[in-house]
């Protein structure tokens, strides 16, 4: 298929390289313990987010979320801001599961509920990103700590932050891991490109 | 700007269905009419009713999420535009605004302005690709198409796969679309070794899940918000009529 065919996606052959060799895997079965412990986990939050019936609609909390982000983790962030942010998205995700009226029921259609529950997730995502912008004490591309700057320049730190990492959630109310992986250049040696 | 909305209310496929009356006011003309429905349902949900359901995607006319027919049209009164870019200032101050489903026996309503449209995923997946072979992507060069077709089968591409032909056809006929997807690949040698079953089967399958027949009214052309043409229709037909002809 060439060019573009919109709402029938075209895949990378990469891609169908990998699941030319899964088309054989069999369904999974839904009986192992760790899949009844999942469904049982999503049920359970789904019923107690729809029983909340508070006074705040979904899109309120949606918009608050962007305020605080646009606010305090844009391209230019400071750890003061940061760290103000991180009370106040824990401060909404805490006002979000008592006080969100979401309409409907759960055996129903309900496009708000569905709204909710990704809301419910860029709260979290939101926290996350707020913790890591607070991690990385350098400035480097879309990150912009103003602490660390020479006159509008953004300031790197090679020594402590040439990683590429990934961050484990354990607990919504616990700080995440971090898991690191050093990048170690053998053939370059890494530069600072100045913009000036 | 200040509306008199009659929105179609459903609850779900089983239940009579009505026309339910709103007012909505403070209205910016620069608001698309999905936008317009965000407020309304925002005004619903605060004094505790249910709000509108509706579908919608990308909001930016490429995805063929969002349908309703407006004001008897499908999409609204713009030619070649979804609903997602249909502006409040194309309504006057004032206007009266009838909201209703894409209606055909085939696209069973789900909730108020949802219908199901899946019969078309089932209609593409008896036909709606090409097979290739995994590994690396062979050079583009090694596959001449002619210039003349290649801007035929994009012409058929753009097809969004909305559904606005079968709500606007009297017949309830999804020919528009199924002759852009068989177009579109029997135009390409991409398409050529399934090209006969793909015909076979897809028209099949289009007619399995309830879709009218053509009349050439050409009121899916009229409607179709990426100007599919009518000229794909005659294209299927004679792809079915070599493909029955050769097929054992």
């Amino acid at each position: 298929m060439q060019g573009l065919a919109d709402g029938y996606f075209v895949i990378p052959y990469t891609i169908g390289n990998y699941l030319s060799s899964e088309i054989f895997t069999k369904a999974i079965p839904t009986d192992h313990p760790a899949f009844a412990e999942a469904e049982k986990q999503a049920k359970e939050s789904a019923e107690k987010l729809i029983g909340v019936k508070g006074k705040k609609t979904v899109d309120d909390f949606h918009k608050e979320l962007g305020k605080i982000m646009w606010e305090y983790c844009g391209m230019a962030r400071t750890a003061e801001g940061l760290t103000h942010a991180r009370k106040l998205i824990q401060d909404l995700r805490k006002e979000f599961w008592s006080n969100v009226n979401i309409p409907g029921s759960l055996n129903e259609f309900n496009p708000e509920f569905d709204k909710a529950g990704r809301v419910a997730d860029f709260i979290e995502l939101g926290e996350l990103m707020v913790i890591d912008a607070l991690n990385r004490n350098e400035s480097c591309g879309g990150h912009f700590r103003s602490e660390y700057q020479d006159a509008g320049e953004a300031k790197r730190d090679d020594e402590k932050y040439a990683y590429v990492a990934a961050w484990e959630h354990k607990a919504v109310d616990a700080d995440p891991v971090l898991h690191k992986e050093e990048l170690v250049y053998e053939n370059i040696q890494l530069q600072v490109r100045s913009y000036k | 700007m200040k509306f008199n909305l009659k929105v179609w209310r459903q609850k779900n496929a089983k239940a009579q269905g009505k026309l339910v009356d709103y007012t909505i006011d403070n209205i910016n003309a620069d608001m698309s009419f999905l936008e317009m429905v965000d407020v309304l349902n925002d005004n619903l949900t605060r004094k505790g009713e249910d709000p509108i359901a509706f579908d919608h995607d990308c909001r930016e006319g490429i995805c063929g999420m969002c349908s309703m027919y407006i004001s008897g049209r499908a999409h609204g009164p713009h030619h070649a535009a979804t609903t997602c870019q249909l502006y409040m200032r194309s309504f006057k101050d004032g206007d009266t605004i009838y909201v209703e489903p894409f209606r055909a026996g085939a696209f069973p309503i789900i909730k108020d302005l949802v219908t199901d449209r899946s019969a078309f995923d089932r209609i593409i997946a008896k036909g709606g690709f090409v097979s290739v072979n995994t590994g690396q992507a062979q050079d583009a060069n090694n596959l001449p198409v002619d210039k003349a077709d290649a801007e035929k089968a994009m012409d058929a591409a753009a097809c969004i796969g909305c559904g606005a032909c079968v709500a606007a056809c009297p017949n309830s006929a999804a020919m528009l679309f199924v002759s852009a997807k068989i177009s579109q690949l029997a135009l390409l040698p991409q398409g050529g070794p399934e090209r006969n079953n793909r015909a076979i089967n897809m028209v099949n399958q289009m007619d399995e899940e309830g879709f009218g027949n053509c009349t050439n009214i050409g009121a899916c052309e009229a409607e179709c918000p990426k100007e599919i043409k009518l000229t794909n229709i005659a294209r299927m037909n004679r792809e079915y009529l070599v493909a029955s002809l050769i097929n054992e």
